[in-house]
């Protein structure tokens, strides 16, 4: 039913998926930390860029993607001078491309669990001997477990789910940058019908079954720790 | 172990300049109005409040011009006015938090003696958020003593608290630091419960410590507010000589004479904490013979101010210990009452405050 093409697909999305969240998660840590604490001038600026891929078409976002990444853009010529070559049409451009347009999914809840603690636990913590490390681990990443989950599965889900960006920068290249989504919209364009419902129904059982596991765990998530 | 404190602070338009120096052990209160600087006081001297200026405990500096300790570097205990408890972990789980990270090998206080002496066993495996106020300020307290400080900072710990709860702490608050031998600091805008529990006070208003001194001192000095509390008056410290099972009276002796207070309060030898208010003691030239008033102790007038335009008040001292009486103007004027003159304290009531 499923062609070893629809399989490399599945494989490449959940591969994608997988990377873009472990790298949202790291890179969106910081950065929520630094949003939900900061009295910065600069915040307004920075939380409207993080949201912007909310309101941007993908197809835009991907155009300059695609722009910088290419072999005349100023990411990608940097690349080839260094003996590297474009990421234009590449797996680590899909990454890139993933992990700009999921991140306000997964920055905005972390930035609300890290908002919602308020500095009481943490300055108690910091008289009972915890420095800024053991504070983080112990004290913030535990209260702020259900907002990490929330991140997680939202960037997940997302990245699964976006075309225009991945069209864009990733092209349509079977067993490289040939996604779930996009392959559901060639199966149409080529009238494969049966082939197509076969891959939208797995998305959206899937994609049903992880938020709904994230609403269980969330509540499940008020009842203490240890 | 001594303290000093010589610091400076601001919180938006507010000044703090702040300076006092603590013998060590025994607690010393700091009382002043809602917005006189006194959590920013306890905040600073934590480390939670940027200041300048010198913090020295003991033999350890926080504060100097050259250094300046973060918070989890001064060895301090913080007890807040809402627990601060942490919220994923048990009860056990948030003294377990202190008691790992207490400096190593300085327990000061164990597991075992911070559970007992805050009455916690039954609560050990409990969630936090299903404690009552009084609960959870018991276990901020044991927490923060896991973490073995130096100086125990208590930022009005009964503020949220129902008059039998603040009871039951400041008696377990004056206990631990008998047993301990930990200097207190504890802020309170309540004179009460300052006077139950209180060595010394620190008398802070608009930023500024007015003045300080030991707390039988402060609140009989005329020249100073608290002497017009209603809860002013002499404290007075007294050791039980004799019980009275008879009329089930307690007779306790300090330097300025003998006392008889209703009940039996204790054992032979134990010292009580009584406070004597102003408004119970009155003055007679003569020692009254016929009364029914029991306590008549001989004083003398150290000095008179008025009060109101109806009464004034009356600095006495017993033996070597002062004592306020609030009397009318009228009768301080037919008495002549004045600075050196001897006479005689009819006490109508002897409060037991510790």
């Amino acid at each position: 039913m499923l062609s070893p093409d629809d399989l490399t697909a599945i494989w490449i999305t959940i591969k994608l998926a997988f990377i873009s969240t472990l790298l949202l998660l790291l890179l969106g840590t910081p950065l929520a930390w630094w949003l939900a604490r900061s009295n910065s001038a600069l915040r307004p600026l920075v939380n409207a860029l993080v949201a912007l891929p909310l309101v941007l078409p993908p197809t835009v976002l991907g155009f300059y993607l695609l722009i910088a990444l290419g072999p005349k853009g100023p990411i990608g010529a940097t690349l080839i001078q260094f003996g590297g070559s474009s990421l234009a049409f590449t797996f680590t451009g899909l990454v890139i491309g993933s992990v700009i347009y999921s991140l306000p999914f997964v920055v905005q809840p972390l930035r609300d669990a890290f908002g919602r603690i308020g500095n009481e636990p943490l300055e108690a913590a910091a008289t009972l001997r915890a420095g800024p490390t053991d504070r983080f681990l112990t004290i913030v990443m535990p209260l702020a477990w259900p907002g990490y989950l929330t991140a997680a599965v939202l960037g997940f889900a997302h990245t699964v789910g976006e075309f225009g960006v991945v069209l864009m920068i990733g092209g349509n290249i079977p067993g490289a940058t040939q996604v779930l989504s996009v392959s559901i919209y060639e199966h149409v364009e080529r009238l494969e019908y049966g082939q197509a419902h076969v891959l939208s129904a797995i998305l959206l059982v899937a994609s049903f079954a992880l938020l709904l596991a994230v609403y269980v765990l969330n509540r499940r998530a008020r009842v203490r720790f240890l | 172990m001594t303290i000093a404190v010589d610091i400076a602070a601001s919180a938006g338009d507010f000044q703090l300049q702040a300076k006092f120096a603590m013998p060590g052990p025994g607690i010393s209160a700091i009382f002043g109005p809602s917005g006189a600087g006194k959590t920013t006081l306890l905040r600073a001297l934590a480390g939670l409040q940027h200041a300048t200026g010198n913090i020295q405990i003991g033999d350890s500096v926080w504060l100097n011009a050259n250094l300046n300790l973060p918070v989890h570097e001064r060895e301090v205990g913080f007890v807040f006015q809402h627990a601060n408890l942490f919220s994923h972990l048990s009860v056990r789980g948030n003294l377990a938090y202190a008691y790992s990270r207490a400096t190593s090998g300085n327990h000061r206080v164990t597991m075992d003696q911070a559970i007992e002496l805050l009455a916690l066993k039954d609560l050990l495996e409990r969630d936090t958020a299903k404690l009552s106020g009084g609960e959870r300020q018991r276990i901020a307290i044991a927490r923060a003593l896991l973490s073995s400080p130096k100086l125990l900072l208590l930022d009005e710990p009964l503020a949220a608290l129902d008059q039998n709860r603040k009871n039951e702490i400041l008696t377990l608050l004056k206990r631990l630091h008998i047993e301990l031998d930990m200097p207190i600091l504890y802020v309170s805008h309540a004179l009460g419960e300052i006077a139950r529990i209180a060595d010394q006070l620190l008398l802070l208003n608009d930023g500024k410590i007015t003045a300080s001194g030991p707390i039988q001192e402060m609140l009989t000095r005329l020249d100073l507010p608290l002497s017009r509390d209603i809860a002013g008056g002499g404290i007075i410290n007294a050791e039980i000589v004799k019980i009275d099972h008879d009329y089930a009276l307690t007779h306790v002796k300090f330097s300025g004479g003998m006392l008889m207070l209703p009940g039996e309060l204790g054992r032979i030898g134990q010292t009580l904490r009584l406070q004597i208010l102003a408004r119970d003691v009155s003055l007679s030239l003569k020692k009254a013979t016929a009364t029914s008033i029991l306590n008549i102790l001989p004083a003398t007038v150290v000095a008179i101010e008025a009060d109101t335009s109806a009464q004034s008040i009356v600095r006495l001292d017993i033996g070597d210990v002062p004592l306020l009486a609030r009397i009318t103007r009228k009768s301080a004027d037919e008495l002549q009452l004045q600075p050196g003159l001897a006479l005689y304290a009819q006490v109508k009531t002897v409060a037991l405050v510790g």
